[in-house]
């Protein structure tokens, strides 16, 4: 006799606790905790708290460690936490030019002002595995530049549009007030702002992929990285009742300045035009891609060819979340008895039907 | 056992207290306004602003949601999936609202003020006064006829829905059936082509003139839609084609029933199959009345 789910609640209750188990892992080794997961396992907290749209360094450690390790489930946590916090105000434009750089590089020009700054990077390592790390040892003391950095350094394509061969960077006709895709869904057609967060929030696997074909063929715009930096940011709220602006913290986040060249079209003469990328913390990948799908989706409005996945904004964003995407394509999981019974009653009628007809004598 | 989300020894806990349902009345009041618009425009997909939920997308958060919003402490929620109350998925929704409304919670189809629901609706005829909420994974019947978001909204606006005639049409050509079996499109009020949400077709009647008010939640595709109680719900077909509902030639292998949705068990290593209600509620009323 057939034994129904019963006894579902039991069973799942003992799957939490094999989690549990399985989390914490053999409990002679030390269990990790939230400091060690931010201070050296740094750029999974920062993927973490990118796509899950929430900079708490803290509360991403706990994600990860709480995912085991798992960035996607970690950036679920998060989000689905974030669900519940207050709206409490909305901070001033951040100012890039004002970031206390830790990293600023060009690929248009040699020198720039304020100089190539190389900073924390893997870019000019050998990637040999490094088996000394394997024990605890003493790490190398850096040493102090000579001389401070300026405090502030302009954007390099600020540079170029004062020669006017760069489009202005201005914001949209009236500045409205941009979407909050957190607060409301995405609609077509999405303005740059609206796609620039669901870019900023999207997967970073999703948007390398898409990136990418636009260098393979797939809407080739002709980028060159005009500058990437990155760096900690003061973040400004200007409350109504002070009437002056404040400063809440610091955050860390890369910036990539992307140039394309454009030979001109109907409303525009020849001239460079921009891909923008802006992530939270340390992610130059994940910038430059955004970079390179944000220029992508600006196809129609410089009159270019729209053929391209990168170049169409329903496929390119309302694909890019992972949230949405691992939910949907691991939903298969669930029980489908009742769909599965309906088609296999139909695929066996229209089978009976087929087989009738195979076997009926041809004239 | 260790229930998920517990509050940590960590000096996190002022962070670990959910509001009622867990939504905050904000975001609750902007699901309200939603579903206002979308009782009072029968079958038009409302955009919403859906949350991320503890739960994964794809996994109910539309109905999550939409419960979320409308549920009140004197509420009696029943949460069942493929007709069951005990399935796994039915379960952790049910336990959340326990644990974040503290809300009584029935398998009792009569006995709910409040059901959320997975791919069935119960065979016991539902009363006014009760609200289904479904979970919807794709809210648009055209969708897989037409990729564009941009595209379906305008077909909807002009009452355009030619294209799934034409779809239903061709499979009458080619298979002399219309080949859909779940999720069988209906004109709400005379106006708007929806999805039942993947509800066998045998379901589909129970929508037509019901009592009780039938919400659609979809989370990940951020829409929803309403069915208001005693509203006309047409499936689609043809008059040489008239609709026709699942039947079964065997009854309930349990409880004898003969009018119900059944689900196909492999009851052995030989492949025997057995024929059992696919609600469960239902199945154990009529054991018991047959006592």
């Amino acid at each position: 006799m057939y034994v129904a789910v019963k006894g579902g609640e039991t069973a799942i209750a003992r799957s939490w606790d094999l989690l549990a188990a399985r989390r914490r892992g053999d409990e002679a080794v030390p269990e990790l905790s939230l400091a060690q997961i931010r201070q050296q396992l740094r750029l999974a907290v920062h993927r973490v708290m990118q796509e899950g749209s929430l900079y708490d360094e803290e509360l991403a450690a706990l994600a990860l460690k709480q995912a085991a390790g798992d960035a996607m489930e970690a950036v679920f946590l998060l989000r689905a936490f974030r669900t519940t916090l207050p709206r409490l105000a909305t901070s001033l434009p951040l100012d890039t030019s004002a970031m206390r750089v830790a990293r600023r590089v060009s690929g248009t020009f040699k020198d720039v002002p304020g100089g190539q700054i190389l900073g924390p990077t893997a870019d000019y390592t050998q990637r040999l595995l490094d088996f000394s790390l394997a024990e605890p040892a003493a790490t190398p003391r850096c040493e102090l530049a000579e001389a401070p950095l300026p405090e502030c350094l302009p954007s390099v394509l600020d540079l170029l549009a004062a020669e006017g061969l760069m489009e202005a960077d201005l914001p949209p006709p009236d500045d409205p007030a941009p979407a909050d895709l957190t607060r409301e869904p995405l609609l077509f057609p999405a303005d740059r702002p609206a796609r620039l967060q669901n870019l900023a929030r999207g997967d970073e696997g999703w948007l390398l992929g898409l990136a990418y074909s636009t260098q393979r063929g797939y809407a080739e715009n002709h980028p060159f990285a005009g500058e990437i930096r990155m760096g900690e940011i003061s973040v400004m709220l200007l409350p109504d009742e002070l009437g002056f602006e404040i400063d809440i913290g610091a955050i860390v986040v890369t910036e990539c300045q992307m140039i394309n060249q454009f030979a001109g079209g109907p409303h525009a003469p020849p001239q460079f035009t921009r891909g923008y990328g802006l992530v939270f913390g340390e992610s130059e990948r994940k910038a430059m891609s955004m970079a390179l799908v944000d220029r992508s989706l600006r196809a129609q409005e410089l009159g270019e060819s729209t053929g391209s996945p990168a170049q169409q904004a329903e496929f390119a964003l309302c694909h890019s979340d992972s949230v949405e995407a691992s939910g949907f394509v691991q939903h298969l999981k669930l029980p489908h008895y009742v769909d599965f019974q309906a088609e296999l009653s139909l695929i066996r009628t229209l089978r009976a039907e087929h087989d009738r007809q195979q076997d009926a004598p041809h004239d | 056992m260790t229930e998920p989300f517990s509050p940590p020894s960590a000096n996190l806990d002022d962070r670990w207290r959910y509001n009622f349902g867990f939504l905050d009345e904000n975001t609750k009041r902007m699901l309200r306004r939603a579903l206002l618009k979308a009782v009072a425009v029968p079958g038009y997909q409302v955009p919403f602003g859906s949350r991320e939920m503890p739960l994964p997308y794809g996994w109910g958060t539309g109905g999550i949601q939409l419960t979320a919003a409308v549920i009140g402490h004197e509420d009696v929620l029943k949460v069942i999936d493929q007709g069951a109350d005990d399935t796994t998925n039915a379960v952790n929704i049910r336990r959340f609202f326990a644990r974040v409304a503290g809300v009584a919670t029935t398998t009792v189809t009569r006995d709910a003020t409040l059901i959320q629901t997975r791919h069935r609706i119960p065979e016991t005829p539902l009363a006014e006064g009760q609200i289904m909420v479904f979970q919807v994974p794709e809210p648009e019947p055209l969708r897989t006829l037409e990729a564009s978001e941009v595209e379906t909204r305008k077909l909807h606006a002009h009452q355009e829905y030619g294209l799934m005639h034409v779809k239903l049409y061709e499979d009458i050509a080619r298979y002399g059936h219309i080949a859909t079996s779940y999720d069988y499109p209906v004109m709400v009020n005379r106006r708007y082509l929806a999805s039942p949400s993947p509800i066998p077709k045998f379901d589909n009647p129970k929508l037509h003139r019901s009592p009780a008010l039938m919400l659609f939640g979809a989370g990940r595709e951020k829409r929803l839609y309403a069915i208001p109680p005693y509203t006309e719900v047409e499936s689609l077909a043809f008059e040489d084609h008239p609709f026709e509902a699942q039947h079964w030639s065997q009854a309930c292998a349990l409880c004898g029933s003969s009018d119900s949705y059944l689900d196909e068990i492999i009851a052995d290593d030989a492949g025997v199959r057995q024929f059992v209600c696919s609600d469960t509620d239902h199945c154990r009323q009529q054991r018991e009345a047959a006592q």
